[in-house]
């Protein structure tokens, strides 16, 4: 098998057992690459369909572009997506200034925990990958959450042989990563071999691109003349800047992922 | 393209502190696969903690692995050599991490064990070799880091070299290679070392190089175990990851454990312009079928040829990773591919310390981190194939309430004789449980059961008429409804088994298939009775049958027991 086809296979089996196996499931789409990748395959995974409701925590700070991309997407697919905002800390006027930290975790962590209560999911399908960041790596395919959505990483349980946690107490959730295996490289050359409509925020416009979406105050593009789908991939085989590198909150403290991660953050 | 090939999975093992992580960390350093931000970032935190540069911290992400100077959990990286792509599993070696270790390494086609020059071989690792085995790596290459402590020395490399290959020659494996470096002066790395002239051998790249991929399972047996069903349109597509073997449109196939025959019409995909009508181990696909039969999770589909095995009681090895000891006679949750069914450990044959192979003489429970040859008995049948027939369908895990507490993989069947009870006449077999032995745990306070072996009775064999919690009269009928047959016993003989449709209520005392008196004692109410079960269509008419007709006292009782000493 080609390494793309084993890397899909496996996820779609993912998206299948949680399907199967946990109750109430939502997917996170954040408009990026690999979310939108992670459509694409439960689309392939259910023959067309999308059994489970999108949700899109909008921070209210994010791209404009992409939140009318998300709408455009949304109609044409026929999504059924839920976007969620913590309007109560945007109300008291939470954001980047009061430190970026504090404000992934309102914006972010708490609205995704508000949204997991309000529609009381069992799991919730979340496109990282292992190669994103440190603390990622050491996660698991399905990843439990407390009911105060913290993320136990020095206890977790086994997970060999395709065999995945499944039953867990009332209150927790699971965190199902179908794309815990896939690279920064492979998901733009599936995206390229199976042509899925990308937002255009990644490509170079006047020497610049973005390569990891996030929201305007803390999400930098980087210098790139990438402009098409086979040129990005060019790019990353050539690279030694990390994808991340454009991402302020990961700046702040050596650990600052592990910790946001720790405390219920995608 | 070379890159479209899949990439070799190669997991690094090894007692703690012998430098597993630095051997990766100078790996990926010295080929300049890491980003620069990644380099950048550990230097940093070294400065700003106070430490020197550690290569492992490359990979010790976590905030408390970094300060206790310990891998906690595994991590995988891609890489590249000239040659082709890994992925790279690195493995935390301290015992308590060992369900970590067992995670990140179920999965590789290949293993390296590092071994510490100065320290020698540890409990650890022959701890790990031993699992790695017993996950089916038998791909296991020896590094002997840290050379730089012992100032290159042959002599005590040959040593470790000597301790290695009599361990794995114990687990009937032999290592591929044995490469002496070190990873912190970064010698015998991309490079053969002026420090190591002595050496012949292969450098670390070369020994990643040399390692063969893993057989593909496609020219093998079908298997293909039903994960779910799919009706989100007029199709209804039965989904699943193809196991081992092919599998082709218009197909006959065979679907267990019920043994149902029909054919494939269609593997369906989507988008639709990637239709194909073949698929190989690997693949995750959904196929339509010629007959619409009722089906679900945990069937195995397979070609009619090469049936896998059905079966409610195996011999398997295990490795227990669970807090609390494994105990004969309590419940487990055993799955085995998409199959979950309710396990019971029969008997613990032998207990071995994984990391010296010695055989204990204890075989009441094994303990965290033990590995054991066990028999188990499943509440259904599950299908199966032996591992060395069929990965995929020869392991399975134990669950410990919530959580995966232990894996195994089948060694041995036991022959359909030998575990069905029951009695057997001409063609027909009647599955009862007559001499089931019922007792109340004093340890657990609960009420369980225990099922001896007993043969297959028939026709002229004297069957026991009492037990530690049973007795039965000298004449009576066994009813057993759910296979509609009948078994006559006279003087404590069986003198005929036929089907119920031929029997004829005879006025003699009447038991059902597990030992239960059935309340009947004229014909009419034999005819009531009959009735009534024809009746049954849900678990709720189950209950209320049973409860009208069945008395569990007349011949059975319940006497307490400590569980260590079953009557
Ligand atoms: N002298 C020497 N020390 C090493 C070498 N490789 C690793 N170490 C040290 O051994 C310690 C343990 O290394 P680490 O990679 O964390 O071990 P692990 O527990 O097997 O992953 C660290 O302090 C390393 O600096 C080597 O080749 N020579
Ligand atoms: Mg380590």
């Amino acid at each position: 098998m080609l390494h793309l086809d084993v890397l899909e296979a496996q996820s779609v089996y993912i998206l299948r057992e949680a399907y199967k196996l946990l109750g109430k499931l939502g997917m996170l789409w954040s408009i990026g690459k690999d979310s939108t990748v992670m459509l694409w395959l439960a689309k392939k995974a259910f023959f067309g369909h999308c059994p489970f409701p999108l949700i899109h925590v909008d921070t209210g700070y994010k791209i404009p572009e992409m939140i009318a991309y998300r709408d455009k997407l949304a109609a044409e697919l026929g999504l059924d997506l839920i976007v969620h905002s913590n309007s109560a800390a945007l109300a008291a006027g939470m954001g980047p200034e009061a430190g970026r930290l504090a404000c992934c975790r309102a914006l972010k962590t708490d609205a995704l925990q508000q949204v997991v209560k309000k529609y009381s999911f069992d799991g919730l399908l979340v496109g990282v990958r292992r190669d994103e960041e440190g603390s990622r790596s050491k996660e698991r395919v399905f990843s439990e959450r407390n009911a105060a959505d913290e993320w136990d990483y020095a206890h977790q349980a086994p997970e060999f042989w395709s065999q995945f946690k499944t039953d867990f107490p009332r209150g927790h959730h699971i965190r199902v990563h179908p794309l815990l295996h896939w690279n920064e490289i492979d998901i733009w050359r599936y995206i390229a071999r199976e042509e899925i409509p990308i937002i255009g925020l990644y490509f170079s416009r006047d020497g610049e691109r973005y390569r990891s979406l996030g929201c305007t105050p803390c999400t930098g593009r980087v210098r790139s003349e990438a402009a098409t789908l086979d040129e990005i991939i060019a790019e990353l085989e050539s690279t030694g800047v990390s994808e991340r590198a454009g991402r302020a909150q990961d700046q702040e403290d050596p650990h600052a992922m592990q910790k946001l991660r720790k405390a219920g953050y995608m | 393209m070379e890159s479209a090939q899949d990439l070799l999975k190669v997991v690094f093992a090894g007692h703690v502190d012998h430098g597993k992580s630095s051997v990766i960390g100078r790996l990926l350093y010295d080929t300049r696969s890491l980003p620069q931000g990644a380099v950048d970032k550990v230097k940093r935190i070294a400065r700003e903690t106070g430490k020197a540069f550690e290569f492992a911290y490359l990979l010790d992400a976590l905030e408390e692995e970094q300060k206790q100077g310990i891998t906690i959990d595994s991590t995988r990286l891609q890489f590249r050599t000239k040659k082709r792509g890994y992925v790279i599993i690195d493995a935390p070696g301290h015992k308590e991490f060992l369900k970590n270790m067992v995670s990140g390494a179920a999965d590789a086609e290949s293993a390296f064990l590092v071994i510490d020059a100065a320290r020698g071989v540890e409990e650890q690792s022959t701890r790990h070799a031993c699992m790695l085995s017993l996950l089916g790596i038998r791909q296991i290459c020896v590094l002997v880091n840290k050379m730089d402590l012992i100032d290159y020395d042959e002599a005590r490399f040959l040593a470790i070299k000597a301790d290695m290959d009599a361990f794995f020659a114990s687990l009937g494996l032999t290592a591929c290679d044995t490469v002496p470096l070190s990873a912190l002066r970064g010698e015998n790395i991309l490079r053969p070392s002026p420090r190591l002239p002595w050496h012949a051998g292969k450098t670390l790249v070369q020994a990643l190089d040399s390692l063969s991929p893993a057989g593909s399972a496609e020219n093998a047996v079908l298997r293909l175990p039903v994960q779910d069903v799919y009706k989100f349109d007029e199709r209804r597509i039965i989904a699943g990851r193809i196991e081992s073997g092919r599998l082709r449109a218009g197909d006959g196939i065979v679907i267990h454990p019920g043994g149902k025959r029909t054919r494939v019409a269609s593997l369906e995909s989507w988008p639709p312009r990637g239709r194909k009508d073949e698929a190989s181990a690997g693949e995750s696909v959904g196929i339509t079928l010629d007959d619409e039969f009722f089906n679900q999770r945990g069937e195995v589909i397979s070609h009619s040829g090469a049936p896998p095995l059905i079966t409610g009681r195996f011999q398997a090895s295990i490795f227990w990773l669970g807090k609390n000891p494994l105990r004969p006679r309590q419940a487990y949750r055993l799955k085995i591919a998409t199959q979950s069914a309710q396990a019971v450990i029969d008997e613990i044959l032998r207990v071995i310390d994984s990391s010296s192979l010695a055989a204990g003489e204890r075989t009441e429970e094994v303990r965290p981190n033990e590995v054991a040859k066990v028999v188990i008995t499943t509440k259904q049948p599950v299908v199966i194939d032996l591992f060395s027939e069929c990965r995929a369908m020869g392991r399975f895990v134990l669950l410990d309430g919530r959580d995966v507490a232990g894996g195994g993989i089948v060694t041995a069947d036991f022959g359909a004789e030998a575990r069905e009870s029951g009695f057997a006449h001409g063609g027909l077999k009647v599955r009862c449980e007559l001499f089931e032995e019922y007792y109340y745990s004093l340890e657990e306070h609960e009420i369980r059961k225990r099922r001896p072996v007993t043969p297959l009775y028939t026709v002229g064999d004297a069957v026991p008429l009492s037990g530690g919690s049973f007795s039965y009269p000298e004449f009576f009928d066994v009813i057993a409804l759910r296979d509609q047959a009948a078994v006559k016993i006279r003087e404590g003989r069986v003198s005929a088994v036929l089907p119920l449709a031929e029997y004829a209520y005879a006025g003699l005392p009447l038991v059902n298939g597990r030992g239960f008196a059935l309340r009947v004692s004229s014909s009419a109410e034999w005819r009531a009775c009959l009735r009534d079960y024809s009746l049954i269509s849900s678990v709720g008419d189950e209950a209320a049958f049973s409860s009208r007709w069945l008395l569990f006292e007349k011949y059975r009782r319940i006497p307490v027991a400590a569980a260590d000493r079953v009557i």
